[in-house]
């Protein structure tokens, strides 16, 4: 079984690259937010299409919600392939690219938001248009990072014989990519894909209805649906809308991914015997389906044909130490200066100009509390389910049922439940710097259960004979074959739940049930208050900290845990 | 018979950068010439930079200094003419039979017609048929490999390169593909004029060239050639046959010449920057134990000892080669033979062995002796592993000192020299508790 690893950040970068790449992000985002600030003015306030609360309108609802989502991967498929192809194709680019997308990766997706929201309102003169642009762009951030990561990732680990092989049967380059690079960097796409559609459907819930300063957005679609049953405080309205979100992820699931993940399979390169081909009665039918056919047999001899259409042009290799090369790196030097410095410049102008040292110090602070409760939350929810993905991933039949649930659990947006607890918490007069908390880990929670699964379930069966022939039971089989044996894998979901969770956070610490709203003290509901309030700098700032935070603590913690334990607990 | 060559190498270069700034070189004036007919096999070890050359004629790679031309033109990027077969046969597993063997003739954009019916034509030839529309990986190795062959012979290519194009099969199937290539090449079937073979197992050399180019190491050079005039078909149990693979092994065995401190052309003087392979202590021990066994007593014949252990000379060689830097046996013209310690290490129990072994390890290793008196010298018995890797890069590349504390830890470890603790990369004298 492969491990879930949609938050491909684990690998080794040149750190100086990392300062600049954080710069140039950051930078841009204020530039973005200025910007935009600046068209914002004329635009008069949105009038907003009326919603009804009618489960009849529901199927409606899905299908933009589901057609958002599908345009938004389909953005994010394009990024990949040209962003990740000049990653790895260009050493020069590479350099800034990679760790460029390692930080907009650690970028909370709501910030992107925020930001760009009135951006792309401003562009479109049909506002809907725009606020469908800023949906759009909310899946896309959510999902392009790791798809391009995954993508780049693959295409630096293209077996060197293949390679070879390609370049000796002189392929063009547009030949080599269509028939070498993106097939092999197939399945991984795929998975990464599905991975992030998690995010993908919590984000698209969340930015159907937002509302930035004076500017509010209020799509047709389950996200804005749920809203407006908060507002009216209607339980049964919510309830609907989450049967109609389980219904859309199940076909969704059933229609698009499980067919992929089939169908990717064909792209492995190492067929290790024994491994279960995975199945999916969906591809069996488009397989046998002629409109099918027809469609991947068009799409192939495209290849072919554009394949034919682009010649190889034969260039000489350029030399090590060549005076061109050398003027060249130097001008790609200093261009990038000056993106930093530019970047520098806006940050500088944007933050230190607008904010005092107190409220930078208090930031961080909450900063702080957001990141405890993340890691309080990752604690507790390790307790609960190491064991529980232990048990289950021992045992194959009860793994064959509990994994796709977990799988599915995860896809949930999460957010669809808010209102529910926060319905509790109002109704039993609860802490909510306490129990708001919970909600960051309700949707990711489910990752550390599959991850440890897979974990389980990837234990030897001659390594468990071994315990029970020397009767290693009780504490010391958790000590010495259990917890060691799944580690790596179990790294690798706390890890995506972690992320997730600083995501969420931005939701889940301010929520409301009509006029009620309940805000607990963190990072999450200083970004959310100043998104509401169209507050440029606090949102800058607030998402500026986030980031850094989020970076640091993958650098310094995340990713040597993760190292160690693959070192030394991942068995071959 | 044409009398220019198909292709020609003359005084060829090749050296890779290291992180410091210096140059590691790994081919150094290699001439080689390719005529009509020929088949000319690059034998030696992994590391005397075989396949390099390959990859130089391939166009996949720019040689640093020398020139090599294909029909008179020089080699710059891959050469229509030149098609190469891979060790890992280096199929595309989402590509059908067909497809892989089509590719070569698509990227020449040749029409869709002529493609069809010459990668037929290749499948047929090469005894595919039937398997047009199989996935690689519903093939064995062996098919695979022919799948590799047809590829590169669909493209009706002047020279075929092969880079061990046996080595990862089974020995009855590697058999097999030689001979139907042999019967292929001697009823003069297949688009080719000369084929450059590269392989590390002698008898395959003998079998399949007309003439064999000897590789050294460190750096990669030619130490002879050999011209194999024995009619086709070959037998290996023909008497000339067995003499000629002898005297290669004998070849290759040799010392060269200058006397004593160059006398293992692996291991450079022997001063702290040399080299070591990484070989268990069992595999030494067990080497050890075989030729002081009946019906050596001491004294071995190298392919004869190969044979009985069934190993490759490949494997073989490090091993044997060990044992001489560690003064238990010699190692002249062909023949294995103990020496006096090496005998006693055989005839010996685990504790005694230890003690040998620990003894011949720091006074004939000096990088051994020299970690041992840091310990020594040092108040805590103990140092970080850095400190040695960073004295070993003035020698040598960072894989190889990588490489070579690896062996030195683990012989270390089994000498019970000094320990080593993976976890903080620390050598120290400490016993484990």
């Amino acid at each position: 079984m492969n491990r879930l690893s949609p938050y491909g950040f684990l690998r080794d970068l040149a750190s100086r690259w990392d300062v600049l790449a954080f710069i140039v992000v950051i930078g841009l985002i204020a530039f973005l937010g200025e910007t935009s600030r600046g068209l914002f003015a004329p635009l008069s306030q949105l009038e907003v299409a009326p919603l009804s609360l009618d489960p009849i309108h529901l199927p409606e609802y899905a299908a933009r919600t589901t057609f958002r989502m599908l345009a938004g991967l389909f953005l994010s498929l394009v990024f990949t392939l040209t962003y990740a192809t000049w990653a790895a194709k260009s050493e020069r680019a590479g350099k800034l690219l990679v760790p460029m997308l390692d930080i907009l990766q650690s970028v909370p997706i709501l910030g992107f938001i925020s930001v760009t929201v009135v951006f792309f309102m401003s562009l479109a003169p049909g506002r809907v248009l725009g606020a469908e642009f800023a949906a759009i762009f909310a899946i896309f951030t959510s999902q392009a990072w790791n798809m391009a990561f995954s993508f780049y990732q693959s295409l630096r680990t293209i077996p060197n014989e293949l390679s070879e092989a390609a370049e000796s049967f002189r392929l063009s380059p547009w030949m080599r990519f269509w028939q070498l690079e993106v097939p092999f960097g197939m399945p991984a796409l795929i998975w990464n894909m599905m991975m992030s559609m998690s995010g993908g459907w919590f984000f698209v819930v969340a930015s159907e209805s937002i509302s930035v300063g004076h500017t509010t957005v209020a799509l047709p679609g389950v996200g804005s649906y749920i809203a407006l049953a908060i507002e009216q405080k209607n339980l049964a309205a919510i309830g609907w809308a989450i049967a109609t979100m389980l219904i859309v992820i199940l076909l969704y699931d059933q229609l698009l991914f499980r067919p992929l993940v089939a169908w990717a399979d064909r792209f492995r390169v190492e067929q290790e015997p024994g491994v279960r081909v995975p199945d999916s009665w969906a591809l069996t039918m488009m397989r046998r389906s002629r409109l099918i056919q027809a469609a991947t047999l068009a799409f192939h001899a495209a290849v072919l044909w554009t394949s034919r259409a682009v010649k190889r042009v034969d260039k000489p290799v350029m030399d090590e130490g060549s005076p061109k090369k050398r003027s060249l790196d130097l001008l790609w030097v200093s261009l990038v200066i000056v993106a930093v410095v530019a970047g520098l410049w806006h940050l500088v102008w944007v933050l230190i100009k607008n904010t005092p040292l107190s409220e930078a110090l208090q930031v961080c602070g909450l900063a702080t509390l957001t990141m405890l409760r993340v890691f309080i939350l990752i604690a507790l929810a390790s307790i609960v389910w190491v064991p529980i993905g232990v048990w289950v991933g021992m045992r194959p039949r009860a793994a064959q049922i509990v994994q796709p649930i977990a799988q599915f659990m995860a896809a949930f947006p999460a957010n669809l439940l808010f209102p529910i607890a926060v319905y509790g918490i109002v109704a039993w007069r609860l802490n909510p710097d306490i129990y708001l908390s919970p909600l960051m880990i309700l949707g990711t929670q489910w990752y550390i259960l599959f991850n440890v699964i897979a974990g389980a379930s990837a234990i030897p069966a001659e390594m468990r004979y071994v315990a029970a022939n020397f009767h290693v039971s009780g504490w010391l089989w958790w000590r010495k074959v259990a917890l060691p044996a799944v580690l790596p894998f179990y790294v690798t979901g706390a890890i995506t739940a972690s992320g997730g969770s600083w995501n969420a956070a931005i939701v889940a610490e301010v929520a409301s049930w009509g006029t009620t709203h309940v805000q607990a003290r963190g990072l999450g509901a200083y970004i959310a208050q100043a998104t509401t309030a169209g507050d440029f700098h606090r949102i800058v700032l607030g998402i500026g900290t986030m980031s850094l935070f989020v970076v640091v603590i993958n650098r310094l913690f995340w990713r040597p845990l993760y190292y160690y334990a693959e070192r030394k607990y991942r068995l071959t | 018979m044409n009398n220019s060559p198909l292709l020609q190498c003359t005084e060829v270069r090749k050296a890779f950068p290291k992180p410091d700034g210096a140059e590691l070189l790994v081919l150094d004036g290699m001439n080689l010439e390719l005529r009509e007919g020929q088949i000319v096999g690059l034998l030696g070890r992994s590391g005397s930079g075989k396949s390099t050359l390959l990859r130089l004629i391939a166009g996949l790679s720019e040689p640093s200094a020398g020139q090599l031309r294909y029909l008179g033109q020089p080699i710059s990027g891959p050469a229509s003419g030149i098609a190469m077969v891979f060790q890992s046969f280096a199929l595309f597993p989402w590509l059908t039979v067909f497809e892989n063997v089509a590719l070569g003739l698509e990227a020449q954009r040749m029409p869709r017609a002529d493609i069809r019916k010459r990668s037929l034509a290749a499948i047929d030839l090469i005894g595919l048929d039937g398997f047009e529309s199989a996935y690689p990986r519903e093939l064995s190795g062996g098919m695979r490999q022919r799948v590799g062959f047809a590829r590169a012979l669909v493209v009706h290519p002047n020279i075929l390169l092969m880079d061990e194009p046996f080595s990862a099969l089974d020995v009855l199937t590697a058999e097999t593909l030689r001979t139907d290539f042999l019967d292929l090449w001697a009823e003069g079937r297949m688009p080719i004029k000369g084929v450059i073979l590269v392989t590390h197992n002698i008898e395959e050399a003998v079998l399949m060239c007309d003439r064999i180019l000897v590789f050294g190491s460190n750096p990669g050079r030619i130490l002879s050639e050999i011209k194999v005039s024995l009619p086709q078909p070959r037998n290996r149990l023909d008497p000339s046959f067995r003499e000629l693979v002898e005297s290669i092994y004998v070849e290759m065995t040799a010392r060269p010449q200058g006397g004593a401190s160059a006398r293992h052309e692996r291991f450079p003087g022997l001063g702290i920057g040399s080299q070591l392979p990484h070989v268990s202590s069992n595999l030494l021990a067990g080497l050890m134990e075989a030729v002081a066994a009946v019906p050596f007593n001491g004294k071995a014949d190298l392919p004869d000892i190969a044979s009985d252990l069934q190993m490759e000379i490949d494997e073989l060689f490090p091993v044997a080669e060990t044992l001489q830097m560690l003064r238990f046996a010699e190692l002249e013209g062909g023949d294995l033979k103990l020496t006096e310690d090496g005998m006693a290490f055989a005839h010996a129990a685990l504790d005694e062995r230890k003690r040998i072994f620990s003894r011949h390890l720091l006074n004939y290793v000096p990088l051994a002796a020299h970690i041992r008196r840091v310990l020594d010298e040092r108040a805590s018995h103990s140092a970080r592993k850095s400190r040695f890797v960073d004295e070993l890069e003035d020698f040598m590349s960072e894989e190889a000192a990588d490489q070579t504390l690896r062996a030195i830890v683990s012989w270390s470890r089994y000498a019970e020299a000094f320990a080593y603790d993976d976890e903080n990369a620390m050598f120290s004298l400490e016993n484990p508790t």
